[in-house]
């Protein structure tokens, strides 16, 4: 959280006062490490980071979207790039660039039951693997990265979505707490039908 | 085993379309949505066979010699500026043996190699060189194996089209009353600098192109089709930006405005009230707080405008066939067969304006192709499977027909009515229906 965030703007599912210039040049910083060479983990790093991936995907992939939200810090990005590579969020759109507030917004649309696009709803099941996970040398966050395949079926079509994660999580009381999640589609910049799943 | 008989050489011509009976004043049949050959003359008719269609955008080919792959209907094309930056059009197609050209995007090229045997051309057209030349007999003339060439290419404010019509009227005619709604949307940019950014919502659909045309003038979905999206909005208590069309819209201040040729344009703006309403009534974007403080802090009286500059222009301007002018951003209908669609939503962002300005008309953009047109297209594909019943056999247009006190002539001629009208799709099918009758008698 900004340290210069004022206690008004506090609760970061109601109000973005966080996400400044800083949030954008930290983001950069983290998307170009999550692309770096990484030492070798150990082996419990590995397994405890495969652990979490495999638990909210399973969250993800029964549509238990409030629990999902709940992995979520309050100063969380859900991004979704279009570009190949990320590209530059401040002068690019993305699929999606979820703060709290939006990512909240996003579990509420889902859930009214009115978004004709997800009516049926999406099953999903993805497969995750090429888990790697190191430390971020300046905030002392845990980095994983992994590779996935989505599949995806709904309205009769069955649809796959390739690509890779980049997780930026941090340690609390309360466990592992998702501060940046990027989901980097094989076909980002490509045409799809109906990108309402969660990825 | 069943013998095959040889097939005629050309398979026999379907009878000629009575397209007359197909569009009538208050309904449209549904095979205009569903039949491959209607689809097909409509790629050589509509798309620029007589008219113009839109092909780019100048912010797209910044210097001399740039390049962009786009399509004209079906077909392939490169839009290119020349070394003096003067603009042309050639399909991507080697005049020797088929193959595309050009396989990049967008690039700066003063020619294009075919990768196949090697033809060369400028990238104005012309055949400059063929390897090993001495094959090819002494009647052979490169100057009739140029490239084909779009006849015209015309741009108006940086928005470039193109026809295969010789004779077509200037595109600024062609516009009509179109070209000063697309002049308000261009100058709300200081100096009016427009710049299309490379990452686009390229957005596919099981369904007929039309459909995204018919939609796009339509005020009379939103209470509907966006109900998911309205509901989202009011997740924080107040109702946001759109609300207006789930009250009693038929009452509404909105109009529809017909300008000619099937443009026509949504004004959205009377639901808004002097600077720093656009801003105000925008569902909230990351980050809005802080940026909403600096600015006001740093500019002032000017606040209100620059805060309005990151929301979208409050216009739903549809310039037939194939260009749509939403909010901040310029979408292209890419017909890809009868029954699949490809609706690109290109970004923009603008000069003249601090930079996190942009970064928040990024934000904005990201909101109406997350939440608002994923619900659209689930619709206009769930037509198409209503449309393979063959017994029901026409789509009704018929909203705001001959309801007194509905249209009106204003005097600058145009007819405009209430939002909910849906003389949007009557006008346009009209030029259509002129379009796809060209070349028979009637």
């Amino acid at each position: 959280m900004s340290r210069r965030t004022p206690a008004e703007y506090a609760d970061t599912s109601s109000w973005s006062y966080h996400v400044d210039d800083r949030f954008y040049a930290e983001l950069a910083r983290q998307s170009a490490l999550l692309r770096e060479d990484w030492p070798d983990a150990g082996v419990a790093e590995i397994v405890e980071a495969q652990s979490f991936l495999a638990r909210e995907a399973r969250l993800v992939d029964v549509g238990r979207f409030n629990d999902w939200l709940e992995q979520f810090t309050d100063d969380c990005l859900y991004w979704v790039p279009v570009t190949a590579g990320a590209g530059d969020p401040t002068v690019e759109v993305s699929h999606a660039f979820d703060d709290r507030r939006r990512l909240t917004d996003r579990v509420y649309w889902l859930r009214t039951g009115l978004a004709f696009s997800q009516i049926p709803a999406s099953r999903t099941r993805r497969l995750i693997g090429n888990v790697e996970t190191t430390v971020d040398p300046v905030t002392d966050e845990r980095l994983i990265r992994s590779t996935f395949v989505v599949h995806e079926l709904r309205a009769g079509v069955t649809k796959t979505y390739p690509g890779w994660y980049g997780h930026v999580l941090r340690r609390t009381g309360d466990g592992w707490r998702i501060k940046l999640k990027q989901v980097n589609l094989l076909e980002s910049d490509q045409i799809h039908e109906n990108l309402t799943l969660v990825f | 085993m069943t013998v095959s008989r040889d097939l005629p050489a050309v398979a026999p011509a379907p009878g000629r379309t009575d397209y007359a009976a197909l569009v009538r004043e208050d309904r449209v049949h549904r095979s205009v949505y569903t039949e491959q050959h209607i689809f097909d003359e409509e790629m050589v008719k509509v798309f620029g066979g007589r008219s113009w269609v839109y092909l780019a955008h100048e912010s797209q080919l910044p210097e001399p010699n740039s390049f962009r792959s786009v399509r004209m209907g079906l077909r392939p094309v490169i839009v290119t500026r020349d070394r003096r930056g003067d603009l042309h059009a050639v399909f991507n197609r080697c005049s020797h043996r088929a193959a595309t050209l050009c396989r990049e995007e967008s690039g700066t090229a003063k020619s294009f190699q075919c990768p196949y045997h090697g033809w060369t051309f400028r990238n104005t057209g012309e055949l400059v060189g063929t390897p090993w030349p001495k094959g090819f007999g002494p009647s052979f003339d490169k100057s009739e194996h140029g490239l084909h060439k779009v006849a015209r290419v015309e741009s108006y404010r940086g928005f470039v089209f193109g026809t295969l019509n010789e004779s077509a009227p200037s595109v600024v005619d062609w516009l009509g009353p179109a070209a000063g709604w697309l002049d308000y949307w261009v100058d709300r940019a200081p100096g009016g600098e427009v710049v299309v950014r490379s990452a686009a919502h390229r957005m596919g659909y099981r369904g007929n192109w039309k459909l995204a045309y018919d939609n796009a003038g339509d005020g009379y979905h939103p209470a509907f089709s966006h109900r998911s999206l309205l509901e989202m909005a009011s997740r924080m208590g107040d109702a946001k930006d759109m609300a207006y069309f789930g009250r009693s819209p038929d009452e509404g201040p909105m109009r529809t405005y017909m300008l000619g040729n099937g443009h026509s344009v949504i004004d959205q703006r009377p639901n808004y009230d002097g600077p720093g309403s656009f801003w105000a009534n925008q569902r909230p974007q990351p980050g809005r707080e802080w940026f909403e403080e600096k600015i006001r802090a740093e500019h002032g009286a000017d606040a209100d405008r620059l805060l309005d500059l990151t929301i979208g222009s409050q216009i739903n301007l549809s310039i037939f066939p194939n260009l749509l002018v939403i909010g901040n951003q310029i979408q292209v209908i890419e017909p890809l067969g009868v029954d699949r669609t490809q609706l690109t939503w290109h970004a923009t962002t603008i000069g003249g304006v601090p930079p996190e300005v942009n970064t928040m008309r990024m934000r904005t953009q990201e909101d109406f192709p997350a939440f608002g047109e994923p619900d659209d297209q689930a619709n206009f594909e769930e037509v198409q499977r209503g449309l393979a019943a063959p017994e029901a056999e026409w789509v009704l247009m018929n909203r705001g027909l001959d309801v007194p006190g509905w249209q009106e002539v204003g005097p600058d001629g145009v007819v405009s009515s209430t939002a909910t009208d849906e003389l949007h799709m009557r006008r346009y099918y009209a030029a259509w229906l002129e379009m796809m009758s060209e070349g028979t008698a009637r």
